[in-house]
């Protein structure tokens, strides 16, 4: 079972992806969707050299994504304001520099989606020195602010998501 | 297929909003190119024309096609996913690239001794 179907929740979402392509539910397409979804995970698993993503607790996974769509709105209004109305000279864009627990390369490869989504903040890079993401910010106003968003409102999330509880204590 | 002259005003009249919203959103995303200062400002213009531009017209796209066909037509949903999944590691690369340029320049003018303001 583990050998032929590493990972279910990819293999369902792939079968998901190919009914939704060709928007019908036709015998057919299930079992074209199916071989799909058993096929490509098998075949890319050489690609993959941290092996496929465990959901520990998918429930906080959705109340993430509900989170940050929320946000991603909040912000795209916030940037359009800035950009309409403020003089460009005025916007306190700042790097700043947030420092990380996180350390399972899925739950950063989703941290980093998710900043970079979300209008006025880009992530730049992970400094290895001490484990701290590079942050480019719009328009800054407190750089404590964001470093406590960021790492409770996304990092602690994220962390229960992908992260053994047993590895977190290790961490800290 | 059906026209959009057939659709019962109920239906046009979220979908025309959501068109217009998305368009608007998107030319500000433009305009924030044409207004911003420098290369860090300007990548956060096109941020809010791939989510909440590209959001909106994809919504009014679901929703014009699923009504006119009467059947459900939700393959936008993945356009959207593939737009999220990829948009950001463009904007990681393009951040990067900007960063390392810098730095370049930086250090060629720290080389060569010319003492110009850096930015």
């Amino acid at each position: 079972m583990k050998r032929w179907l590493p990972s279910p929740a990819l293999s369902v979402s792939l079968m998901l992806m190919w009914l939704m392509l060709n928007g019908s539910v036709e015998p057919a397409h299930w079992l074209l969707g199916g071989v799909l979804g058993i096929v490509a995970p098998l075949l890319s698993r050489p690609l993959q050299p941290h092996g496929y993503a465990v959901l520990r607790k998918p429930m906080a996974l959705v109340r993430l994504l509900c989170f940050s769509a929320i946000e991603i709105v909040r912000s795209c209004i916030n940037v359009s304001q800035i950009i309409l109305m403020r003089r460009a000279v005025r916007v306190n864009s700042q790097f700043i520099r947030v420092p990380l627990d996180l350390r399972s390369p899925h739950g950063l490869a989703l941290l980093s989606c998710l900043i970079n989504t979300t209008p006025g903040t880009v992530w730049v890079d992970l400094l290895p020195a001490k484990h701290e993401l590079l942050l480019h910010v719009f328009d800054l106003h407190s750089e404590a602010w964001w470093v406590e968003t960021i790492k409770t409102r996304y990092e602690r999330p994220i962390m229960e998501v992908f992260e053994h509880p047993v590895s977190r204590g290790e961490l800290s | 297929m059906t026209g959009a002259e057939s659709l019962s005003w109920w239906a046009a009249v979220p979908i025309a909003l959501l068109l217009v919203l998305g368009g608007l959103v998107t030319v500000i995303g433009a305009l924030g190119l044409v207004r911003l200062q420098d290369f860090y400002q300007r990548i956060h213009g096109p941020a809010i024309a791939i989510t909440l531009g590209a959001g909106c017209i994809l919504l009014a796209s679901m929703l014009y096609f699923t009504l006119s066909q009467s059947r459900l037509v939700i393959h936008e949903v993945l356009i959207s996913l593939f737009v999220l999944m990829t948009a950001p590691v463009v904007a990681m690369l393009i951040m990067r690239a900007g960063v390392y340029r810098d730095l370049r320049n930086r250090s060629e003018r720290a080389g060569t001794g010319d003492t110009s303001a850096p930015d």
